[in-house]
């Protein structure tokens, strides 16, 4: 308070210096305030499990038949020319059934492959046979061990693989026409025009 | 009577008490107008006696299943036991908050009774802070989580709560708790007061302390409580996981354990004046933010509150102003404060010292591990994961100094010490220390579970050493020795068990390091060895429950053929809610748990096998205990003569003033 | 939730665990089972399965809260716990392993994260909170001893209340 005080640059230091925790608390205040806006508006996630490594090429692994599609290995998404998703998907995943339909309406602009993730084969088949099947190819995860080798933390979480077999982009949540519209369709016109 | 529109009407009023309560006493301590100041005490109890009679109304919506009030129907049902009806209002966010006001105001309520010998302004500021943190947690609870909000039409039966909830552990552990997390409410209300007035004295420590005592011993079993309760009911023998949610009840512990030293400091030494201070808030401010930051969804993956958005922005408004409102006082303020004396730095102030630069690197280890994966999530847009292995390899390096500097810390004299007679005093602990590092050094497995074990030794040995140097136990005749230690202030023989609980629980985390596990699937009659120990399964029977069906099974532990106990751990599959609970079975002799779970049954009905998952966990009470210890050398300071000068002057029993907060 | 992660019962379990000890309330699927672990999982090597477990512990499980997957009976958790015991019983190093999963799971899965600029920081709190703590310390004690003050005498009032407060 004493503004006579004789050390009056002490005084300021110590202002500086007690000032430090208000201007420290204020710096996690508005970190705080971020996240929470970005929470509300999706932006942020602080759960995001964000885990599988992108830009690299697809792992190697070979997939049986999963009916009605044929399954595949490496080698065919190594010799593809152009993006497609890959899609992994489960008969006990209600979030994939809700995610159907919108991956009903992408099939013909984007060809999709699917993975039958732990899951049985004859349950993976009458889900498709319900729900529709919008995919071109489809393997069978049995025990889940491929889709350890993507990088994958459950379903469906959906891969966009560019030509030659690179990881280009990753999903964790169910696909919605707004996440194309946003996020898809502008990494696609991306990889057409390198 | 006690309906649900009461609960509310008396929380409106509560809340409208409390920002009276936040403001008229401090007006009339500006203007040093004594009737003003003295509406506080009123206010405080009034607010006390609102919120009381709320909480009652909830409780009895509670037991009477009054399921017209929707938090009654979302967490109770008729078939619930009536203690968990009970104890079940707390066991849910509003409820929670509700008790969170009401701790709060059994606090303002205490300081008015008891605080009768403090100056009148200072009580009154005192008050008046709590009554304003109060206030903003009513208003919280009013508009964004109304316990009393009715559902029309009311459904027939509550959605009922969680059968893992139905745990008499459990249903006491939030209110202890919340008391040591609102406990600190008072040390802070005093550090605002103390703030506001620009005065920090030897008294001032005098009366802050015994409240900060108070909070951090219930804080303290609070922890325990909770990590003990995971080992029962978790059923792999699990005590600490490092989580978000365990760090917010640690960071303040740490702090808080920082602010009882250095308030020896201020009381004794007028020394640490500010930082003192600076505790009393910072510990506060960590309590207020862990708890609420983990319910606005950062910090924490539980979705249910992860969903409320108007809650996260009021709750950070709310820290903003209690937290930012106090540090931007504290800048203002706190340079005008008169700079403690001089200390040398080999003295029991110079070790005090160096305890909170120690508690506080802790803190500050804890605190950037658990905000820092969130930080870079936002800032780099990358995630990170800061778990067990990285809090291990950063705060044990600095609790192991700690640990040794606590031994010889309390024999320190005042003002300038020598380290040497000191360490002299001390021989027999270095002595059994020295055995305990051969003994530990032959017996267990790994460095640091050596390192503990001596460590531990050497605190608990240094910690009797103390008292028996003080009494000069075996110097003098043994009734001189009595003398003395009835002469000798309690606090210090607080000291001495506090530190030597400290000393406990280090060891019970050493040694549980050798914990020894089995996973078998055997069928019925097997017996299999683990620790020295043979485990017989003898039998597997279906055994109905009040609302769930059993399967218990009976296991035989013998050693050397002589029988140790029978155990029996169960699985209950709950009719009802088609969930089942893993009843783990622990047999302790206080100095090791014998640790039996049944998991899933296998095999053909005719073949049956078990998986069972048998552990030896080595000292494993002692991790709780020393707690306990910790906790008890805490109250035992707090009836300390020396602690009760904030107590009525007149002769009237002043020993409640330890258990008032 | 969006986003099936095959939790399973001791994932679900954790996180009452963890909301509780702040007395919460948690709405949940139901089934809280409490699976013990297959013993099958285990190597039979004693030896083996000691350091698979101690790979496993640093390794999170990604769908739970700073569990490790050796703490966590989540469906990915016990899947993960194979892999490491496979490449464990192949006789990878210790590092192989974790380069293995990193690849996959990038540094997320790691419990303790690798030292890099972005980590620098929290990696170097611990000295740098000691060496702020004993520097303030410090210098704080070499201006005082450089400017010995003596404290400003008690007021009167300071006086009486100190006296009343000794008497004690």
């Amino acid at each position: 308070m004493s503004t006579q005080d004789p050390n009056k640059p002490c005084l300021t230091r110590r202002r500086v210096m007690m000032g430090v925790p208000l201007a420290g608390a204020a710096v996690l205040g508005v970190g705080f305030w971020k996240m929470l806006s970005g929470m509300q508006q999706g932006s942020f996630n602080p759960h995001d499990i964000n885990a599988p490594v992108l830009n690299r090429p697809v792992p190697d692994f070979t997939l049986p038949d999963q009916t009605p599609g044929q399954g595949f290995a490496t080698q065919d998404l190594k010799a593809l020319t152009k993006p497609i998703l890959v899609n992994f998907f489960a008969s006990w995943c209600i979030p994939c059934l809700a995610e159907m339909p919108t991956l009903m309406a992408l099939k013909d602009d984007l060809e999709l492959w699917g993975i039958a993730y732990k899951d049985r084969p004859e349950n993976a088949a009458k889900f498709l046979q319900h729900s529709g099947n919008p995919f071109t190819r489809l393997g069978s995860d049995r025990d889940g061990r491929v889709g350890i080798e993507w990088g994958i933390s459950g379903v469906p979480e959906t891969f966009l693989i560019g030509p030659g077999g690179i990881i280009r982009w990753h999903s964790a949540t169910p696909l919605e026409v707004e996440t194309i519209r946003q996020t898809l369709i502008p990494l696609l016109a991306k990889l057409k025009t390198p | 009577m006690l309906s649900p529109e009461l609960g509310h009407y008396a929380l409106a009023l509560a809340c409208i008490l409390a920002a009276a309560q936040g403001i008229l006493p401090l007006i009339g301590a500006h203007r040093r107008d004594r009737r003003v100041m003295m509406l506080a005490p009123g206010l405080a109890l009034g607010q006390c006696f609102a919120l009381a009679v709320s909480f009652a109304c909830l409780i009895y919506a509670a037991v009477t299943d009054d399921f017209s009030v929707q938090n009654v129907a979302a967490n109770s049902a008729v078939s619930k036991p009536l203690l968990y009806k009970i104890t079940g209002v707390w066991g849910n966010h509003e409820g929670s908050v509700l008790l969170w006001a009401l701790i709060l105001g059994i606090c303002g309520a205490a300081v008015a009774a008891f605080g009768r010998n403090l100056p009148t302004a200072l009580r009154a500021r005192v008050i008046a802070v709590l009554g304003g943190v109060a206030a903003g947690f009513e208003l919280f609870c009013l508009t964004t989580s109304d316990p009393f909000a009715r559902v029309w039409p009311a459904p027939m039966d509550g959605q009922g709560m969680n059968p893992l909830l139905q745990d008499p552990g459990l249903a006491f552990h939030p209110p202890i708790l919340y008391t040591g997390y609102v406990g600190f409410a008072v040390p802070f209300a005093f550090a605002i007061a103390a703030l506001i007035e620009g005065r920090v004295d030897a008294a001032w420590g005098r009366w802050v302390r015994p409240w900060a005592v108070a909070a951090w011993c219930f804080l303290t079993c609070g922890i325990a409580l909770g990590s003990w309760w995971s080992y029962y009911v978790l059923g792999w023998g699990g005590y600490w996981f490092w989580d978000p949610v365990e760090n917010a009840s640690l960071i303040p512990w740490l702090t808080g354990t920082a602010l009882i030293h250095s308030a020896i400091v201020v009381e004794k030494r007028e020394g640490l004046k500010i930082w003192t201070v600076l505790l009393a808030i910072a510990t506060f401010s960590f309590s207020l933010s862990g708890t609420f930051l983990v319910r606005s969804g950062i910090l924490n993956s539980v979705h249910a509150f992860a969903n409320d958005p108007a809650r996260g922005i009021f709750i950070l408004g709310l820290l903003a102003v209690v937290i930012g409102g106090s540090l931007a006082l504290f800048a203002y303020r706190a340079p005008s404060l008169t700079a403690g004396g001089l200390f040398a730095p080999i003295s029991r102030e110079g070790a005090l010292v160096l305890n909170n630069i120690l508690l506080c690197s802790i803190c500050a280890v804890v605190v950037t591990g658990t905000m820092y994966p969130p930080f870079m999530s936002l800032l780099f847009d990358r995630t990170i994961s800061v778990g067990k292995p990285f809090f291990d390899a950063t705060t044990i390096p600095l609790a192991l100094p700690l640990f040794v500097f606590m031994g010889f810390g309390p024999m320190l004299p005042w003002k300038r010490a020598q380290l040497w007679p000191v360490l002299q005093r001390l021989w027999l602990a270095a002595i059994l220390t020295a055995i305990a590092f051969g003994v530990a050094a032959y017996g267990v497995s790994g460095l640091l579970p050596v390192l503990s074990c001596g460590v531990a030794v050497w605190i608990i040995i240094a910690s009797v050493t103390d008292i028996t140097e003080r009494v000069k136990l075996f110097r003098m005749p043994l009734a001189g020795s009595w003398q003395r230690a009835r002469m000798l202030p309690r606090s210090i023989f607080g000291t001495a068990i506090a530190h030597a609980g400290v000393g406990i629980t280090v060891l019970g985390l050493a040694a549980m390091s050798q914990a020894q596990h089995k996973i078998v699937e055997v069928p019925v009659g097997t017996t299999e060895h683990l620790a020295g120990y043979d485990w017989t399964l003898q039998k597997v029977e279906q055994a109905p429950g009040p609302n769930y069906t059993a399967m218990v099974a009976t296991i035989e532990v013998r050693h050397n053929g002589a029988l140790v106990t029978v155990m029996h751990p169960s699985k209950r599959s709950f009719n009802s809610q088609n969930q089942t609970t893993t009843e783990v079975s622990i047999h302790t002799n206080l100095l090791s748990d014998l640790y039996g779970v049944l998991g899933d049954k296998h095999g053909t009905d005719a073949a049956p096998t078990y998986v069972l998952r048998l552990h030896y966990n080595p000292l494993a009470p002692w991790m709780w205990l020393g707690a306990l210890v910790m906790a008890i050398g805490g109250v035992l300071s707090l009836s300390d003569r020396r602690m009760r000068v904030g107590a009525p002057r007149r002769a009237k029993p002043i020993s409640e003033i330890g258990g008032a907060a | 939730m969006s986003h099936s992660t095959g939790q399973t019962p001791r994932t679900r379990l954790r996180r009452i665990v963890t909301a509780l000890v702040l007395g919460l309330s948690v709405f949940l699927a139901p089934a809280l089972v409490l699976a013990v672990d297959d013993p099958s999982e285990m190597l039979p090597d004693t030896k083996q399965e000691a350091r698979a477990e101690a790979i496993g512990s640093q390794l999170r499980c990604l769908v739970c809260q700073n569990e490790s997957i050796e703490d966590s009976s989540a469906g990915l958790a016990r899947d993960l716990r194979r892999v490491v015991r496979e490449h464990v019983a192949k006789g990878e190093t210790d590092h192989q392993i974790m380069d293995w999963m990193v690849a996959r799971y990038g540094n997320f899965i790691r419990l303790s994260p690798p030292l890099s600029v972005g980590t620098i920081l929290l990696w170097s709190m611990p000295v740098l909170a000691l060496l702020l703590g004993l520097g303030l310390a410090f210098f704080s004690y070499r201006r005082r001893a450089a400017t010995p003050v003596a404290p400003p005498p008690l007021s009167e009032e300071e006086k009486a209340r100190l006296a009343k407060l000794t008497k004690e």
